[in-house]
């Protein structure tokens, strides 16, 4: 059964490679055959699911090794596969909602010239990631890492045309790579500790790793996650990163890519927990980035940049839990597949609304969508109550646990922990309750562009909805179908382990405070946007506003600082080579030249000055010879 | 006595040199495909030597030895250990498509200009370079080493100056002057280097009476014979510095930009991926075996200049204009990994490096012949005259931006796992090095994402609206290239088990062995 | 008589040779100059050859003789082409050997 796993990876792997070399003749079907095979990784995925589900939790995990990959004295690096439950579960994720996507796009992109091309990109991020996941050493995973970068990459940049998506694009792959630099030296202080990077050796025997040296690779591993997660200070790439088409956004910079840091700690729980600084830093950067992330999606009018802001602060609250440790591996696991749910079902309901829109993203352009588009409206409308956390919704149960757990943390960091959580939960509210009400609620507020298009907004085809509406039943009922009796803990509890915290305050008056909190965001948010107009212009806003609508000011730091540093950098080097390296050559050169051109006016021509000289020279000789002999 | 297959491998596009020069004037595309099938029939033999080759076998395999100039005891000794016949096999892997992809860069000009350009003469300079390098990388003679080393500086220096880039900003008569200055520029940085160098040979054969690299080596290893430290570092120091002059090393390597920049695109591929490797194949081979004491002495400050070598050419690829100079500062980044990795003094860095060396070759090769094919058919070489290529030529930029994948060592491609390599060596011995020299990837994103950006995305440029995707000729260069960096990046298995007993051998030369983990990994 | 007052011969020989290849700008009495140092030569060669009692020198001058008239040769084909050309035969007018 475990040869199966190579196929996983190896269908969408064959799909993007046929794609993107077969040329103009698969136009026709390429994206059928795309679909397909992202399709059939997942059957393979559920097959490989009930297999796992016959063996006993303790002998669940396999492996396949298919051929030893870089073979150097004293450095073994193989391509072998791991599949264990946490490694399931991400299957099932990213090929469950990778198909539905795949299927979301044959309509969205259906009007787009180069959509087999777009296919096959799919199809190369699909194997990426079923690669990241399911790589047994952390060389291996790294190929996976930078190859959903690369794949983020393409689709990102996939207009090309448009020099906003170019730059985002490469912006997305150059963030990330700061971040890869994290992983790669991770990678190396494995090797120099333990002599090996594969998971099972590295993991075992990290407690007998010493402190520093674990904190060292904890901290690089962050950074790596941070890369690729968008958590602060690497975010700023992910809302640019909205360039891209939005079932892009949907897949890779909401529910499967950008959570591959979350996967990265919890894989490396072992490391983590031996570590306790690092630990603690991780948890700081969830809790800033999920505050960060909800202030910026607060003042956002671009639908898909409020949904980032969103992701960003939703993936906060996973590497916030995953900081946790054992108490909060889990949940944050948990809260990454049920967001995996709505966040997918919100970005394609957001790309439905623009697929009807002419492609408009201002929500101050939208308004009183819900009767023209009754079904975007209902799954759009289940996706935003499970985020918000409405009881009995997944958002509810997962986030929630990670609340508790953070309170759970214990002493002053639990409480500063568990109140950023908490407040978080009523930004979340707040941001999300103006989405909703801007678009589906109030007047109608779009006006004809300037060629006079007024947009006549519609609801999607079927080929669009379909997968709508299961994501949508996802996030309703996948958070209580995981809760019910702790199974989800129970699933995953063999490879993460698990401890139960205690927290100072009861689950109950955490639940309670949620709910309240999330009355009181909402309730702001429908008493400024549902009882008043909302205006088609933004008003200049309070300063905090303006500073959340340029990312609070992250790019404009980064634009001073390192592009504008650079720029000189460069410039300057570029002057330093040409005048200093390249002259202190060149000078001795035309110093050569120089002496030389003064000699060359010794040879006038004149055979009797030669004479001279040759009679000067031999009567020089003759003194010397007979001073020598004097001497 | 066997068949004499090294000398063959080297003889063969010598003669092949000498056959196309022959070709009468009129009758070109003879000349064209005699060369072809000349370098084909050499990359045949390098498959065979390849393929005779027993990794577990004997140092160096092969051989042939013949006596030569009796009274300074030289002999014309040929051998190949791995790392040899991992470079044998990429110059003469390399050699075809350079001649492909430079089918038409020696066609008389149409009008305008009275040159005659010899199509015979630049592609029996190519295949007497091909002769030339084949021969470097087998002799184990260091005198008949020294004479190819030196040799192939000739027919590089009439490829450069004679059959240079058209393309320039300032027209014609300036990239007649450029191309002149760059090709002299070569000429004497690498004759300066010779020349230290055949002072340090005449001194090594003071000291040790012959010329032959394993005689010297098993004579120093069995304490027969003596050096004084002094005189090894010396000694060290004018081999080294021809090296890395050729390599090229921080601040040696001023010469590159300029060569690569005013020469053809196949040309710059035959500086950068073949020629440019003897240097580093000799630090290898002369430097690390025959001065072990001295090389250890000289680490630290080499280690610097490679890192230097590393942050400096990637920031100066940044603020380049023109896309070959962009290239020509990618690769003195990618030679500081190459050297960082040969003097880090662990295993991984040294088979690491050999890789590199392998598959910097191809994907030099394959980026550079791209960009020269896009250049060619706008005739600028500014970065800012082209945009929005990938619209009209998907599949050149498509191209493109493998090649650009491959320099940033993307992992699935065959540069990573290299490079990966000597990081790894590196950070075992030497920590901060490695963690500085790990910013060189990120400013490999970097240059090449912004020329890719530059050049091929965004709205389509007029001047490029009109033109063609990659034609056959073209995409049979480059489709191989690309299949082999693929390949090589999922299965390096076979090149490195050819390196890796070599490396080992030359490990043991220098006294190292490599740094053991702190921790006894549970199994 | 003294044979080293043949060397003071051959000596002031040489100098008035020398001196005459200097100052004079005439190809052709230049030309009688170097035979006149040549000559010299031969005269100190013969007569060493007479104080050391053996035959060397006497060959040498030989050698010198068969030397100068092979240069006689030469050297007057260049003068007279040169004249043709320039209808001078100063030494000075042939300066285009300079770089």
């Amino acid at each position: 059964m475990e040869n199966l796993i190579a196929l996983l990876i190896a269908a969408p792997l064959l799909g993007a490679a046929v794609l993107l070399c077969g040329g103009r003749r698969l136009d026709a079907v390429g994206h059928w055959l795309g679909t397909l095979l992202a399709g059939l990784s997942f059957v393979l995925g559920v097959v490989l699911f009930t297999d796992m589900l016959g063996k006993a939790a303790g002998q669940r995990a396999v492996t396949q090794h298919l051929f030893s990959w870089i073979p150097v004295a004293g450095f073994q690096a193989d391509v072998t596969f791991r599949l264990d439950q946490l490694s399931m579960t991400f299957v099932l994720l990213i090929t469950g909602v990778g198909s539905l996507i795949h299927l979301y796009s044959v309509g969205y992109m259906e009007h787009d010239e180069r959509r087999r091309r777009f296919f096959g990109y799919l199809n190369l991020f699909l194997a990426a990631m079923l690669l990241l996941v399911l790589a047994d050493n952390y060389l291996l995973l790294y190929v996976g890492w930078e190859g959903v970068g690369l794949a983020s990459y393409l689709l990102i940049g996939f207009w090309q045309h448009k020099p906003s998506a170019a730059t985002a694009a490469k912006k997305a792959f150059l963030v990330n790579r700061v971040g890869d630099m994290g992983l790669s030296i991770a990678i190396m202080l494995m090797f120099t500790t333990f002599g090996t990077f594969a998971f099972v050796p590295v993991l075992h025997s990290a407690d007998s790793a010493g402190e520093g040296k674990l904190t060292a690779i904890g901290l690089m591993l962050l950074l790596a996650a941070c890369g690729k997660s968008a958590q602060v200070p690497l975010q700023s790439w992910l809302g640019d990163a909205m360039e891209g088409p939005t079932p892009v956004s949907a897949l890779i910079h909401a529910a499967t890519m950008v959570t591959a840091g979350v996967y990265l700690i919890v894989r490396s729980g072992a490391i983590f927990n031996a570590a306790p600084d690092a630990q603690l830093v991780v948890t700081v950067v969830g809790a800033v980035t999920l505050l960060f992330g909800a202030i910026v999606g607060c003042a956002k009018d671009d639908i898909k940049k409020a949904l980032a802001g969103s992701t960003m602060s939703q993936i906060g609250y996973m590497v916030l839990a995953a900081g946790l440790g054992p108490i909060g591996y889990i949940f944050a696991i948990m809260h990454l597949v049920t967001h995996g749910f709505f966040k997918a079902g919100l970005f394609l309901g957001a790309g439905s609304v623009m697929h009807g829109m002419n492609d408009e993203v201002d929500m101050r352009r939208y308004g009183g969508l819900r009767t023209y588009m009754p079904v975007t409206f209902v799954t759009f409308g289940l996706g935003y109550l499970a985020i918000i956390g409405f009881p009995g919704l997944s958002g509810f149960f997962s986030k929630d646990k990670i609340i508790e757990a953070a309170f759970a943390k214990g002493g002053a960091e639990g409480w500063i922990l568990g109140g950023a959580a908490l407040l978080g939960a009523a930004i979340t509210a707040y941001y999300m309750t103006r989405v909703m009400i801007m678009t589906f609620f109030g007047e109608k507020r779009w006006q004809p562009d300037e060629q006079g298009n007024e947009p006549h907004p519609h609801e999607s085809p079927g080929v669009m909805t379909i997968p709508m509406i299961v994501l949508a039943v996802g996030s309703v009922f996948a958070g209580g179908f995981f809760s019910i009796g702790d199974r989800f803990v129970h699933w995953l509890e063999p490879v993460t382990g698990h401890a139960e915290g205690n927290s100072p305050v009861s689950a109950m008056t955490v639940t309670v405070a949620t709910l309240v909190l999330l009355v009181v965001g909402a309730g702001i948010a429908y008493a400024q946007y549902g009882r008043r107009p909302v205006l088609a212009v933004a008003p200049r806003g309070s300063l905090l506003t303006r500073a959340a609508r340029r990312d609070l000011l992250q790019d404009d730091f980064n634009h001073v600082v390192l592009v504008r540093g650079g720029e000189h950098l460069t410039r300057s080097l570029v002057y330093v080579d040409h005048t200093l390296v390249d002259g202190v050559v060149n000078g001795t050169a035309a110093s050569v030249g120089g002496l030389s051109g003064r000699l060359r006016r010794l040879q006038n021509g004149f055979a009797r000055s030669y004479a001279v000289s040759m009679f000067g020279g031999a009567a020089v000789l003759v003194a010397l010879t007979l001073l020598m002999r004097a001497v | 006595m066997s068949f004499p297959l090294l000398t063959a491998t080297a003889a063969l596009p010598a003669v092949g040199a000498l056959a196309t020069a022959a070709v009468p004037a009129a009758r070109r595309t003879t000349a064209k495909w005699l060369a072809l099938t000349v370098s084909l029939a050499t990359f045949v033999l390098a498959a065979v030597i390849a393929v005779r080759f027993e990794p577990g076998g004997a140092r160096y395999q092969l051989t042939e030895s013949h006596a030569w100039i009796k009274d300074f005891g030289v002999r014309y000794e040929l051998g190949v250990d791995g790392i040899a016949v991992a470079l044998v096999a990429l110059t003469a892997l390399l050699i075809p498509f350079v001649i492909l992809a430079g089918w038409h860069d020696a066609d008389p000009m149409e009008t305008g200009s009275r040159r005659w350009r010899p199509t015979q003469g630049f592609f029996a300079l190519i295949l007497a370079v091909e002769a030339m390098v084949i021969l470097s990388f087998e002799a184990t003679d260091v005198f008949v080493f020294y004479i190819f080393f030196e040799a192939m500086l000739i027919p590089m220096y009439f490829l450069i100056g004679g059959f240079g880039d058209r393309a320039h900003e300032h027209g014609e008569k300036a990239a007649s002057t450029q191309r002149s200055y760059a090709a002299v520029k070569f000429l004497l940085y690498n004759l300066a280097g010779g020349l230290i160098m055949l002072a340090a040979v005449i001194g090594l054969y003071v000291q040790a009476g012959n010329f032959s690299l394993p005689e010297i080596v098993q004579a120093r290893a069995s304490g027969s014979l003596h050096m004084a430290t002094s005189t090894e570092r010396w000694l060290f120091l004018g081999f080294f510095f021809a090296f890395a002059v050729k390599a090229p090393l921080w601040p040696l390597h001023t010469w590159l930009p300029n060569a690569m920049g005013e020469a053809t695109a196949p040309v710059a591929v035959l500086i950068t991926a073949v020629v440019d490797k003897v240097g580093t194949f000799a630090m290898l081979r002369f430097c690390l075996q025959l001065f072990p004491e001295a090389s250890k002495w000289a680490t630290p400050v080499i280690l610097v200049l490679a890192l230097i070598s590393i942050i400096y050419g990637a920031l100066l690829a940044v603020g380049q204009r023109d896309i070959k100079r962009l290239v020509a500062y990618a690769s003195i980044s990618h030679f500081g990994f190459i050297i960082l990795g040969i003097f880090a003094m662990t295993s991984q860095g040294q088979s690491g490096a050999t890789l590199y060396m392998v598959n910097h070759g191809i994907s030099t090769a394959a980026l550079m012949l791209v960009a020269g094919f896009l250049i060619s058919r706008r005739g600028s070489r500014l970065i800012a005259d082209y945009g929005g290529v990938q619209k009209v030529a998907p599949v050149l930029a498509g191209t493109f931006l493998i090649g650009s994948l491959a320099t940033l060592s993307l992992p699935g491609l065959a540069p990573f796992v290299s490079e990966f390599l000597v990081l790894v060596g590196t950070f075992t011995r030497h920590p901060a090095i490695g963690i500085i020299a790990t910013l060189g990837i990120v400013l490999a994103a970097l240059y090449t994402l912004v020329l890719y950006q530059r050049t091929m995305t965004g709205p389509v440029k007029a001047e490029v609206a009109e033109m063609p995707d990659l034609r056959v000729r073209e995409l049979l260069v480059v489709a191989p290239l690309i299949a082999l960096l693929i390949f090589l990046g999922v299965y390096p298995k076979p090149v490195a088990d050819i390196v890796n007993p070599a490396v080992r051998q030359t490990m043991s030369d220098v006294h190292q062995t490599d740094p053991q983990p702190k921790v006894e990994a549970a199994k | 008589m003294n044979p080293v007052n043949y060397l003071y011969l051959a000596a002031l020989l040489f100098t008035i040779g020398a001196t005459g290849v200097l100052i004079r700008r005439n190809a052709i009495v230049v030309f009688m100059c170097i035979e006149l140092m040549l000559n010299a030569c031969n005269l100190a060669f013969v007569t060493f050859s007479r104080m050391h009692g053996n035959l060397d020198g006497q060959i040498i001058a030989f050698f010198t003789m068969v030397v100068a008239a092979a240069e006689v040769v030469v050297g007057l084909a260049i003068i007279v082409s040169l004249f043709r050309t320039r209808h001078s035969a100063s030494v000075d007018d042939a300066s285009l050997m300079k770089l």
